[in-house]
């Protein structure tokens, strides 16, 4: 049991998923009201927009973290998403504040289809990558890294070995 | 398919059928006869010979030669299994039909292959042998794409013949799916697209003939001779025999022709004999008609005045005959190839059968001569033509190879059709049964596609009593008048599914229901309408949700007749389109007034273009017709670098004006007194409109603070919701909104890619939506020399339900052409009518659902859309996908309903209800197509996706459209072989339509356009109704220099002529004629240069051409009858739509001319197809 980065790294980012589920969800009831007539696309564009950047900007907080910490793999399983939110961001219509959706485009069929199957694509990712941050962080809580450990351990002999040359 | 022609040849066909394979094969020579016969009888129509020999080129050089067709090709060709086989074909048919022929076929035997072939083998003699060679090499294929297209036209020609026409319907199906075979092939050999302007013998061809010229003259001689023989051959030969024998005597007189014409003319000459023929027979014949084409024509009369009068059956079979004949000449040289593909599609024996079914026939036959012997006098003439077109020029130098590759297609093909039609026997239940929108039409040979009096909407095939009820096509149209069962279906069918609309539509005759309750659906909410079912006199079934909904107490009394208990005869239920006066529940507020505002530029620029002069001028002139009532107001602000507005308070001695600087921060000055009662202010408005042209002439600003005017506008507009009318002249240069031109000018031609289509930024955007919600339009009037970036301009008018309209270099007194158009428009602009606070929602048959929207709106929910204003100009479309399978239902129905209200406050329901079949086979679904609607709502597609993907994908996309929709047809619908390109008569005019899209402004690349026209253009697509639409994508071009009064209609006393549509392509247009081209919103008339001076003096008032001006806008009212019907004709025409078009007259030489050329979309252009080529592409691409 050693508290390391990485374990912080999981742990944060355990938080900060349930958050991006949270979000998930949202945009899925969202846009289901808006297909079910309940809500004007103007408000529902502009209760959406503020959220798109911080859910991006979170996720890709934690996958700097992750680089940071040294996680590969998790960060290889994250690579994805983040290339697709920055391609989705740089694809955006036209827009002078910040967001995604067009309450122009929005109530096209197929931009609303997309939109609704994006929502849970996410919704499943995140819930998917919340329980694998849970594994990981018990993993790396439990099990802390032989071979980081294993390396320095050499390095500090080889180190021993040329002071003790020199002495 | 085709019924008429092809029965008659098909009880002959079972042996028919076998012997063209025999001739395939290669043994089968001796058979020729047979094959010779197969092709007659299969060609009932022109078109198919011309298949046939492009599918021979195609075949030889794909497939490997076979031995036998290398044999021919060999020099040896000629001397050995050649000139036998041909004799042995003709002496067979010889021998079988009758002595005379016999005499022919000799001639032939001296001449290597076929009749047609032997006639110039026979002029040539050695030389011809040489030539064969040429032929035969595959390069001469390529030559013969060049013929072909000569051939096309020729048969489109033969069609045109009023009497073919008749027989054709049936032939054209067999040809139809001969063709197909040869056509692939056709559509391989590149050379076709070049050869295009075909009318014209390609160089190719013309040398060619040249060098067969020679020869041929002597084998005119043979032809003559052979003529007569093949003649008394027909004469013997009953129907069924007749083909053979037909083919025998139609060789001879194809040769015959061929001879007669090559020799008269030599190179070109050729080309106008071929013309000529046509024009005779057929009255839509090439423009160019030649006198010396006489020569062959005559001779086919005389051939009918020597034989006795025909019976009209036979007459039929002997045309179809006659032009099998040509075609089996043609088979008889390339029977060689034949039998490859025969066999592979058919087997052997069939040769033989054919062949001794047709002996003995022609035995029999032969008292009746003097029966079918007419039939050959017609078909003669007809099939000459087009004969010659398609034959000519291979003959002469190729005559193998056109010979063979017409022999080959027709064997393969034909005998693919015979066996289909004879192993079915009658089975062709099809096509029998087949409604005419189902008949198969070959585009690539059909050629006078385009039907002489405007397409109309195909009606629903629904019973009587829903069809009379039905809404007008002309509001409420659907691009599938049956609709398929299943989104599985409708996939299948690859055609879009959608509305159009045009809901606000000037009516003249609307009933206006009042009553305290409107009855609707109390589930879905939909009006009652006449497609409801009464279940008693109590309930009625909904016919959208199906649900069972009382009948109120009010509604058992009917006003009309004033009877009580007869809901059924009430008007809601007895039109389809009807309009309520809305209750209270109707509203949010109390109805808005009218309110109008006019947002203005006065820069430099458009002082300078003097714009301000004509608005200030119709609104003085239209400031009492401006619909409202007494609430009305206006308003004006002016802007350059700053924003002025105008205190009209009542009271005032003068008009007062406030400038505001500060446009970083816009405010109102005087929030009350900008915006006045029309009525109360009406003096210091006039006085403010006849100061306004003079009061900015000396200014010197030249930027444009629109953004900020914008803004002000809209917070003047707030509180109550009306139009904002702006006026601008360049790119908005100051303030929020400010734009940076994006057109690099040396783009505008560029084939790769044009950007910038999307706006540049979302100010506009934004600021059309909020006006939006406080229920104001913005409609733009763009009147910029300049780039003006209207891609983002546009968007204020988008979002908000307004309208653009867009004046490019307009100028007050040097282009008089815009100033009046604006005058027009903004004539109509005022004084329509216009509906405030709108909302339109779209309610449809459980198991539809609606996809997309296109047109000016914003779209508030997945079926309403939210309309600040609505004006009766504005058309929209909607995509539709069917959700849930309509098995269960046999009618599916759309309502509109428009709530809207009127400029005299009054809150109104616009109800429009159509019903539609639903049904359950793909052909079904074909036959339903509406071409015009599906072209129009393509148009709105490829404009989405231009904006959102690329221009060059929306281009491809349309391409696709066709070839998929076509494929899908010709895989599924038509059983028929589909090496050509079918289409089912409903959408015979998609390609053609297509075609038409992608030369417009808005699709067309290559071809220097304006990025802000191009933007304009799309802009139209997407907000005009369909009747506009089309006359923009494709006008309608009159002959109006001999207008008479034949099908003149009657319209207030009038005697309106009404010419033929011509189609759009320059060979209509003759140097002597008169054009007139009706663009929708604006008129063309080009006048050729030898024009008849009578014309111009009766009807342009000028002595001669040369005096005629090279701008002119309007037609004297001269006191002569073709002045009378010149404008009868045209002001009827501007009577059918609200929009006054300019109407422009053009001089053959005035560079206007490229305005009115751009618009003939059948012809090339340096930068695309014509429509020939692009129909081989597009034949290209659905073989594949």
């Amino acid at each position: 049991m050693a508290f390391t980065f990485a374990a912080f790294c999981y742990m944060l980012a355990l938080l900060l998923t349930a958050a991006l589920i949270f979000f998930a969800i949202w945009h899925i009831i969202a846009f289901d009201e808006l297909k079910t007539d309940y809500k004007n696309p103007i408000d529902q564009c502009n209760t959406l927009n503020p959220l798109v950047l911080p859910e991006y900007l979170i996720h890709a907080f934690f996958c700097v973290m992750f680089l940071c910490a040294a996680e590969w793999l998790t960060l290889g399983l994250n690579m994805p998403l983040l290339a697709y939110h920055i391609w989705r961001y740089m694809s955006r219509p036209v827009m002078s504040g910040p967001g995604l959706y067009d309450p122009t485009t929005i109530m096209n069929a197929d931009i609303l289809a997309y939109c609704q199957k994006e929502g849970w694509c996410k919704l499943a990712f995140y819930l998917l990558s919340f329980f694998y941050y849970l594994y990981g962080m018990i993993y790396v809580l439990t099990f802390p890294r032989q071979k980081d450990r294993g390396s320095c351990q050499q390095n500090a002999d080889c180190l021993l070995t040329v002071w003790n040359k020199r002495i | 398919m085709s019924a008429p022609a092809g029965l008659p040849p098909r009880p002959s066909a079972p042996p028919p059928l076998g012997a063209p394979a025999g001739v395939a094969q290669a043994g089968a020579r001796p058979q020729h006869n047979g094959p010779v016969q197969h092709q007659m009888q299969f060609f009932t129509g022109y078109p198919q010979n011309y298949s046939a020999p492009s599918g021979h080129y195609a075949q030889v050089p794909s497939k490997a030669v076979p031995s036998q067709v290398d044999n021919q090709y060999g020099a040896g060709y000629y001397s050995t299994g050649y000139s036998v086989p041909a004799q042995s074909v003709l002496t067979p048919s010889v021998g079988s039909n009758l002595l005379n022929t016999q005499g022919s076929q000799q001639s032939y035997s001296k001449v290597p292959p076929h009749p047609v072939e032997s006639a110039e083998g026979l002029g040539q003699g050695a030389i011809s042998s040489t030539s064969y060679l040429r032929t035969n090499t595959p390069q001469s294929y390529s030559a013969f794409g060049s013929h072909y297209s000569t051939s096309v036209s020729s048969s489109v020609a033969s069609q045109g013949f009023p009497l073919n026409s008749g027989h054709y319907a049936m032939p054209m199906v067999s040809s139809a799916a001969y063709p197909s075979l040869s056509y692939p092939s056709m559509a391989t050999a590149s050379p076709y697209g070049q050869v295009f302007t075909s009318q014209s013998l390609p160089a190719i061809g013309q040398f060619k003939e040249m060098n067969a010229f020679s020869g041929q003259s002597t084998v005119v001689s043979h032809s003559l001779q052979q003529v007569p023989m093949g003649y008394r051959s027909t004469s013997w030969s009953t129907s069924d025999v007749q083909s053979a024998q037909d083919s025998l005597s139609r060789n001879h007189t194809e040769s015959l022709a061929k001879a007669s014409n090559q020799t008269s003319t030599v190179g070109g000459v050729d080309s106008s004999h071929l013309v000529s023929q046509n024009v005779r027979f057929i009255k839509s014949g090439v423009g160019s008609s030649v006198s010396s084409a006489v020569t062959s024509s005559e001779r086919t009369p005389v051939d009918h005045s020597a034989q006795p009068g025909p019976v009209p059956s036979v007459t039929k079979p002997s045309e179809s005959l006659l032009q099998e004949a040509i075609d089996s000449s043609s088979t008889t040289s390339s029977a060689s190839p034949v039998p490859n593909n025969y066999d592979a599609l058919e087997g052997g024996g069939f040769p033989e059968t054919r062949s001794i079914t047709s002996s003995p026939a022609p035995a029999p036959s032969v008292p009746p001569t003097s029966k079918t012997s007419k039939p050959f006098g017609y078909g003669y003439p007809a099939l000459q033509p087009g004969y010659q077109n398609s034959a000519p020029p291979t003959s002469a130098m190729q005559p193998t190879n056109p010979g063979h590759h017409s022999g080959f297609q027709q064997y393969s093909q034909y005998p693919g059709m015979n066996q289909l039609s004879s192993s079915l026997g009658g089975l062709n239940l099809q096509h029998s049964q087949q409604p005419e929108s189902l008949r198969p039409v070959n585009l690539i040979q059909d050629r006078n596609i385009l039907p002489i009096t405007p397409v109309p909407a195909p009606v629903p095939n629904l019973n009587s009593d829903l069809r009379k009820l039905n809404c007008s096509p002309d509001s409420f149209r659907c691009t599938l008048t049956n609709i398929p069962q299943t989104q599985t279906l409708l996939n299948k069918a690859k055609l879009p599914l959608g509305l159009l609309l045009h809901p606000f539509r000037d009516l003249t005759q609307l009933p206006v229901i009042t009553s305290s309750t409107i009855v609707r659906c109390r589930s879905c909410r939909t009006y009652i309408n006449p497609f409801v079912s009464f279940i008693d006199q109590r309930r009625w079934k909904c016919n959208l949700c199906y649900r069972v909904n009382d009948v109120p107490e009010e509604f058992m009394y009917n006003p009309l007749t004033r009877s009580y208990g007869e809901p059924h005869k009430r008007p809601e239920v007895q039109n389809s389109t009807v309009e309520f006066i809305a209750s209270s529940d109707y509203m949010l507020r109390p109805p808005q007034p009218a309110v109008y505002l006019f947002v203005l530029d006065v820069s430099y620029n458009a002082v300078e273009a003097g714009y301000l002069t004509v608005l200030c001028q119709s609104l003085l002139e239209n400031l009492d017709k401006l619909p409202g009532d007494s609430r009305t107001r206006i308003g004006f602000i002016t802007f350059d670098s700053t924003v002025q507005f105008y205190n009209l308070q009542e009271g005032l001695s003068q008009p007062q004006m406030l400038i505001v600087s500060d446009i970083d921060d816009v405010f109102l000055p005087t929030p009350d007194s900008l915006l006045v009662n029309l009525h109360e202010s009406k003096e210091l408005i006039k006085d403010l409109l006849n100061a306004l042209p003079n009061m900015f002439t000396n200014t010197r600003e030249t930027h444009s603070a629109l953004g900020p005017a914008l803004q002000a506008a809209f917070k003047l507009m707030s509180p109550t919701g009306g139009r904002i009318s702006v006026f601008q002249t360049q790119l908005p240069s100051l303030g929020a909104g400010l734009l940076h031109s994006r057109e690099d000018p040396n783009q505008r031609s560029s084939t790769k890619g044009v950007q910038h289509l999307g706006p540049a930024t979302d100010f506009y955007k934004k600021l059309a939506l909020d006006c939006s919600g406080q229920q104001t339009a913005v409609d733009l009037f763009l009147l910029s020399s300049q780039y003006a970036d209207l891609a983002s301009l546009a968007c204020m008018s988008k979002y908000s339900a307004g309208c653009i309209y867009y004046y490019p270099s307009f100028h007050h007194t040097h282009n008089s052409a815009q100033a009046e158009k604006l005058q027009k428009d903004l004539k109509r602009y005022l004084t329509r009518k216009i509906g405030f606070e709108a909302v339109m929602r779209i309610r449809c048959t459980k198991g539809l659902s609606i996809h997309t929207f296109h047109g000016n709106f914003f779209v508030r929910s997945t079926d309403l859309l939210s309309l600040a204003n609505v004006n009766p100009d504005a058309g929209f479309a909607v995509q539709m996908s069917i959700e849930e399978s309509l098995t269960d239902t046999s009618l599916v129905c759309f309502q509109t309903a428009l709530l809207y209200t009127s400029s005299k406050g009054e809150r109104r329901i616009r109800v429009h209800t159509l019903c539609l079949p639903v049904v359950s086979s793909l052909a079904d679904v074909y036959a339903g197509a509406d071409v015009q609607a599906v072209i129009c709502l393509l148009a709105n597609m490829a404009v989405d996706r231009s904006v959102s993907s690329s221009l060059s994908d929306s281009r491809d996309a349309l391409v696709n459209a066709v070839v998929d929709s076509l494929s899908a047809y010709m895989s599924t619908v038509s059983n028929l072989q589909q090496s050509t390109l079918i289409a089912p008569n409903s959408l015979k005019l998609f390609p053609l339509y297509v075609l038409a899209l992608l030369k417009q402004k808005a699709f067309r690349t290559g071809t220097s356009t304006r990025l802000d026209d191009r933007v304009y253009a799309m802009c139209q697509m997407k907000s005009q109704p369909l009747i506009h639409l089309m006359k923009m994508i494709h006008p309608n071009l009159y002959r109006i220099d001999r207008l008479t009064d034949e099908g003149a209609i009657h319209v207030n006393d009038r005697v309106v002529p009404q010419p033929p549509l011509q189609k759009l392509s320059a060979e209509k247009l003759t140097r002597e004629g008169v054009f007139l081209m009706d663009c929708g919103s604006i008129f063309y008339i080009w006048i050729g240069k030898s024009c008849d001076n009578n014309f111009i003096k009766d009807v342009l008032g000028y002595p001669n051409y040369a005096a005629v001006p090279q701008k002119l806008t309007q037609l004297p009212e001269l006191d002569t009858l073709s002045s009378e019907r010149t404008r009868s004709f045209i002001s009827w025409l501007r009577d059918s739509r609200p929009l006054n078009p300019v109407l422009q007259v053009i001089k053959d030489e005035s560079p206007a001319k490229t305005d009115f050329f751009q618009h003939l979309i059948e012809d090339r252009t340096e930068a695309a197809f014509s429509y020939y080529e692009y129909l081989l592409q597009i034949q290209q691409q659905t073989c594949k």
